[in-house]
């Protein structure tokens, strides 16, 4: 079985972040930048599915990011995925999700795959978009916010994570699955992992070879157009309930959350 | 701009592999590491479950050749490894340490390949601890002059005398041993290292010893009464032990000043940050003069020691001769380390003496560094011999 996992490089989310007023897009050469953490789980799932289904299971790790990402891929590899796709290309900045969507879509065409692993969401701009979009691209089912996964007979049942509990949802592959943090503890990368991984194959394909149309890529391609940006206002100090009389206490807070209609 | 220039230069980047094994131990410690810090030092011991982790990550293999299960990260890697544990608990590359730089290292360095081939790989994965017991209560600056005695008797060797102060002592399942196989020798041919199973007979352990500092590491004595040791369990020649001891020594002198570095800069941290927050007279202490020069000494003094602890790691692993400036590391970086923890101390005021912020552990800590893999003295003895040669 081929697993592909897609992972995204996003900004440390420590890192200060500023945005260029003219490209209206985030600085990012400045940052440093690391794995999506969502999509740690996402790797340690394939990595447990391989596991589990034996030798002839492979792990592919696939990202569209500029060419600096290897150390990100690396992160990848060293936790024992065992080879990686980058797709960098100068037609690929300011592509929205749609376009990033399609891109990975094509990409996704070219390696090959049973089983499609996505995170939940990145951390810069937390869309939950793009799996759902490569799934349609493709053509095969989608199934998010997945919590437990078993692959079975050349298929998936999962359980989808819903406010009150969970859904059940069986599917034949190929198909796509994003992963919540609830679905496993993703593993450290071993030292001896980190240190093999320069040896494992990182493909780097262009536009060209995974037969996609520029048109659809980069700032042309992308239907949304950033207009403007804003700094988020900076939060208001907290009220501070402080006398004696615990009872009394508790009554103001009560007080207050009826007041803004919480209880 | 740069200066004008036709050469290539000096490279002082790091590879992408050593950079991704300096980021995966810093995530490591702060997440793993730090939550059990105060535990470890309330308790004196490390949990079982994160010493699982250190094993499963493969931190007891970090210096070794692959074929055995080790990360082969090289003395430059194993440096930056042991530079990031020591934002940690002295207590996590103590016992690391203790295990790679010099109780396994001696069977690296200088042990057959049967001897690597039956025991590295359980080595390498944490199964089974390695120590080093060179120290007696008679010898140790003067390490030539131990006295437990190993006798050759058939196809063993009879083991006999007392070592102390050896870390993992309590909790090793071997122990690289320094013993006597010729008195007339002395230190040239008269000393022999032997690879021992700590866990017969003729092993006893000691309590162990109560500390100033290191809390969850421990040192106690180790007892041969007749322990028995097969004869192919010489680690190296027979008779040249003392040079397995002083090579093997080198190895661990890089990696403790690379310790210290880390320390330091973590202390240095705590400190920016303390100063920037505590206000006296009406604004935060860092606008004080007096604070702002402690901490550029501080940072200037582990801009230097770091690039030593490089350049050395860098001459180890093109396979040049580095005793002296390993000598020289382990000297001015454990000296760096004392003194740099002291002042951090004192921006902290009467809250760097209080248990809470960690300083005082650090404090404490520190010391041993000028004392244990040869005293500051010793290195300047080596340095000396060196320079008058
Ligand atoms: C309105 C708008 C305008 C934007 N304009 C620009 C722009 O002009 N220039 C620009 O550079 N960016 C732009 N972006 C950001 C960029 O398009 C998105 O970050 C990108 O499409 C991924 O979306 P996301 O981060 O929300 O991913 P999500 O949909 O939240 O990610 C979910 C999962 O999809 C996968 N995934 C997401 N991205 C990738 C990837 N690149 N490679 C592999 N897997 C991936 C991962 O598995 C991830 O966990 C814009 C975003 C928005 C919302
Ligand atoms: C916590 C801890 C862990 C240890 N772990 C280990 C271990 O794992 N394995 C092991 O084998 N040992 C270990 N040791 C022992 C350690 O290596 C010795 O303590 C150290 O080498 C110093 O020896 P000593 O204590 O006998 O001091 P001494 O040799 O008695 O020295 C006392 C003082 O005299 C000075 N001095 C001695 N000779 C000279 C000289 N010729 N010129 C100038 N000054 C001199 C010394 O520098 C020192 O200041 C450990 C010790 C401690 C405290």
């Amino acid at each position: 079985m081929k697993i592909v996992v897609t992972v995204k490089q996003v900004p440390d989310t420590n890192a200060e972040k500023t945005f260029d007023p003219v490209t209206k897009r985030l600085n990012r050469s400045s940052i440093e930048n690391v794995l999506n953490p969502f999509d740690e789980y996402a790797i340690e799932e394939a990595l447990r599915i391989k596991e589990a289904q034996g030798a002839d299971t492979t792990v592919t790790i696939l990202t569209m990011a500029p060419a600096s990402a290897t150390d990100v891929v690396r992160k990848a590899l060293g936790m024992g995925a065992d080879n990686a796709v980058l797709l960098s290309d100068d037609a690929i900045p300011g592509s929205d999700t749609m376009a990033t969507a399609y891109a990975l879509a094509q990409a996704l065409k070219h390696v090959g795959f049973d089983l499609i692993l996505s995170g939940t969401q990145s951390t810069d701009a937390i869309c939950s978009v793009v799996p759902a979009a490569i799934a349609e691209h493709l053509n095969i089912p989608c199934v998010t916010y997945v919590k437990k996964l078993t692959v079975e007979n050349n298929a998936i049942d999962a359980q989808r994570e819903t406010e009150s509990g969970f859904v059940r949802v069986r599917a034949p592959l190929p198909a796509l699955v994003s992963v919540t943090k609830a679905i496993n503890e993703p593993r450290y990368p071993t030292l001896k992992g980190i240190m093999g991984a320069k040896k494992k194959e990182i493909q780097t394909p262009s536009i060209a070879d995974i037969g996609a149309d520029p048109a659809r890529l980069g700032e042309a391609g992308s239907k949304t157009v950033v207009e403007s940006f804003a700094p988020v206002g900076a939060r208001q100090k907290g009220q501070v309930v402080s006398v004696s009389d615990a009872k009394e206490g508790a009554k103001q807070i009560l007080d207050f959350l009826i007041a803004k209609k919480v209880v | 701009m740069a200066i004008a220039t036709k050469s290539e230069g000096l490279n002082f980047e790091l590879p992408e592999d050593l950079k991704l094994l300096r980021r995966s131990i810093r995530e490591f410690v702060e997440k793993e590491l730090w939550p059990v810090g105060q535990q470890v030092e309330d308790t004196d011991e490390i949990p079982d479950s994160v010493m699982d982790k250190l094993k499963e990550m493969g931190m007891f293999g970090l210096p070794f050749p692959e074929e055995y299960g080790g990360a082969a990260v090289g003395e430059l890697g194993y440096c930056i490894a042991l530079e990031e544990l020591g934002r940690a608990n002295a207590a996590f590359s103590n016992v690391i340490g203790a295990h790679c730089s010099i109780g396994v290292m001696a069977l690296h360095l200088d042990g057959s390949k049967e001897l690597k081939d039956r025991y590295m790989a359980d080595l390498c994965a944490g199964e089974k601890i390695g120590c080093f017991a060179l120290s007696e209560p008679n010898a140790g600056s003067d390490a030539a002059n131990i006295q437990t005695s190993a006798v050759r008797q058939g196809d063993e060797y009879i083991v006999n005398g007392v070592k102390h102060f050896i870390t993992n002592g309590d909790i090793a399942d071997f122990a690289t041993v320094f013993t006597v196989t010729d008195k007339n020798l002395g230190a040239r041919g008269g000393i022999t290292a032997l690879w021992v199973d700590l866990n017969q007979p003729g092993v006893k352990r000691g309590p162990n010893d109560k500390k100033m500092g290191l809390y969850g590491s421990h040192t106690c004595e180790l007892v041969f009464t007749d322990a028995k040791v097969p004869a192919d369990h010489v680690i190296g020649q027979v008779g040249m032990g003392f040079i397995t001891a002083m090579k093997t020594l080198d190895m661990g002198r890089l990696s403790l000043g690379a310790g210290c570095v880390g320390a330091s800069q973590f202390a240095l941290e705590k400190a920016i940050a303390h100063a920037k927050e505590r206000i006296q007279f009406g604004k935060p202490i860092a606008k004080q003069q007096a604070v702002q020069f402690m901490l550029a000494d501080i940072a200037t003094e582990i801009y230097a020691a770091r690039n030593m602890v490089y350049n050395g790691a860098w001459k180890a692993d093109r396979g040049e001769r580095f005793s002296m400036e390993a000598a020289m590391v382990k000297r001015y970086c454990s000296d760096m380390a004392i003194h740099v923890v002291d002042r951090v101390l004192q921006i902290h005021g009467g809250m760097g003496f209080m248990k809470e912020t960690g300083i005082e552990r650090g404090y404490r800590d520190a010391r041993i560094l000028a004392i244990y893999e040869g005293t500051n003295e010793i290195q300047r003895m080596i340095i000396a011999e060196e320079l008058l040669k």
